[in-house]
């Protein structure tokens, strides 16, 4: 490997429990390849705590490969650091030089309680979802392919949306810890597809009551949720679900 | 739930909450436009003009009131919801980040949508100052009269102007103030569209831009009258 390997200096938030009291903790990483992702530079630097004696940085990864949402670290102040559309698993060390400090540090909202070190508990996430992000399924025999037509615009618009991995960035970016990206694109992904039609209302205002007695905060349209998403799901999301929330309330007769 | 529970909850939900600041932001925007139109007609060749046009509002009668009272309804509760929407956002991180950073572009992020709380909170202190010294301010039982060439008498708002403007101090404190709406304009003009759901992703960027042209042609023509006033002395 001919590229110069880099010397990496980390100021990472410890903190042993929910209720313990938490600090950012200096380690110098020497021998970083610039071609190792930022997850591996952690580690490497894990491998050598643990061969210290040390405890190593609690941080959560799963896929590596930028689709499964586990990864969740906020460097320098930017949730997955600094690329677009990309999470921290997708970030490498090339995007960076010998020498540099960073700050890394986790997801803070309350909605978002602290487990230990990096690692925060997304629970909230699935409440929202358990809420009302589904579509209901009769059981029984498999229904025919194409039995019910999508419109080539509203699948691809959907899919759009339905990207979303459940990673939290926008919470972690938003200044008021605001779920409403995340909320919205699930809500604007199943207004878009006939599947999702039947529980259309109930869906709306079960899933934005849910995003509110998790302890999220309010929108207030600053936009930096889009520019941290990994997938970067537009805002247009939660004008959707704004629109469908006051069809909701308009129409419902419940 | 009956309907009506069913609705006072829809409203102080997140949504409902964001959708009524949108919605009194565009009714107070649209104040503004018709304000500074009529606040022009200062700039003309007739002293007549601006008084007339103050006589020709309050010939609504009760309308007139009605209007007044349905504004100062919109500023109260677009003032109150902004607050509480500050205060819940305050609870929901307790513990803040170390490092802050705006990753840029889409971002809407700026020193215009961050202080909100700050340039609203100065607006309701200088509308209150503003109500005082002109609505509330001397009448024609003060003396502030001006008779029009077929002997009609009307209130003199001009002379309140003229006077107020006259001192620097009263200037400066109006162009500051104005120049702080137009920093809450700035990302408020762009946020009530996107609160209202009005927004396509590929409109975004315009909108985002014709918002801040508006909030420019607005701040600049409330900026332009005191100091213009100030050094023409009301003169036309």
């Amino acid at each position: 490997m001919a590229d110069k390997l880099m010397t990496i200096n980390l100021k990472v938030w410890r903190q042993d429990g929910p209720d313990k009291p938490g600090r950012l903790a200096p380690y110098t990483v020497e021998g970083v390849n610039p071609h190792m992702s930022f997850l591996e530079m952690f580690d490497l630097l894990n491998e050598r705590l643990i061969l210290r004696g040390e405890e190593p940085i609690e941080f959560d990864s799963d896929c590596r490969e930028g689709i499964c949402g586990s990864c969740s670290m906020v460097i320098n102040g930017i949730p997955h650091g600094p690329h677009r559309g990309t999470a921290v698993c997708q970030l490498h060390m090339r995007h960076y030089r010998d020498g540099d400090t960073l700050t890394v540090e986790p997801w803070r909202a309350n909605a978002f309680p602290l487990i230990k070190d990096l690692v925060v508990d997304r629970g909230a996430f699935d409440r929202i979802i358990a809420a009302g992000g589904f579509v209901s399924v009769n059981t029984g025999s498999a229904p025919d392919a194409n039995s019910l037509p999508v419109e080539k615009a509203a699948s691809d618009a959907a899919f759009d949306f339905a990207a979303c991995i459940g990673c939290g960035a926008c919470v972690a970016a938003c200044p008021n810890a605001s779920a409403s990206l995340f909320t919205g694109a699930k809500i604007a992904h199943l207004s878009l597809y006939p599947q999702g039609e039947p529980e259309r209302r109930r869906r709306v205002i079960a899933m934005v009551n849910q995003m509110e007695a998790e302890g999220f905060g309010d929108c207030s349209n600053h936009g930096e949720c889009e520019a941290v998403c990994p997938k970067q799901i537009s805002i247009s999301a939660i004008a959707i679900m704004r629109r469908e929330y006051v069809k909701a309330v308009v129409a419902s007769n419940d | 739930m009956n309907n009506q529970s069913r609705l006072f909850s829809a409203l102080t939900s997140q949504v409902g909450r964001k959708v009524l600041t949108g919605i009194t932001g565009v009714l107070l925007v649209l104040y503004l436009i018709a304000h500074i139109s009529g606040n022009l007609s200062l700039l003309g060749n007739d002293p007549t003009a601006f008084n007339k046009y103050g006589a020709f509002l309050h010939g609504f009668g009760k309308l007139f009131y009605l209007v007044e009272i349905g504004l100062g309804v919109t500023i109260l509760l677009h003032a109150y919801i902004g607050i509480t929407i500050w205060m819940r956002k305050r609870a929901a991180r307790k513990q803040g980040y170390a490092v802050h950073g705006s990753k840029g572009a889409p971002s809407k992020q700026s020193i215009s949508s961050r202080t909100m709380i700050i340039t609203g909170t100065v607006m309701l202190v200088f509308i209150t100052v503003h109500v005082l010294q002109f609505r509330f301010g001397p009448g024609e039982a003060e003396g502030y009269v001006q008779t029009l060439s077929d002997g009609t008498k009307i209130h003199d708002l001009r002379r309140i102007t003229v006077e107020t403007f006259s001192h620097i101090g009263w200037v400066v404190f109006y162009v500051g103030a104005v120049l702080l709406l137009g920093f809450h304009l700035r990302h408020g003009i762009w946020s009530m569209l996107q609160s209202l759901g009005a927004m396509k992703p590929r409109a975004s960027g315009t909108i985002y831009a014709l918002a801040f042209i508006l909030a420019i042609i607005l701040a600049a023509a409330f900026i332009f009258l005191p100091i213009w006033i100030h050094f023409q002395g009301g003169a036309a």
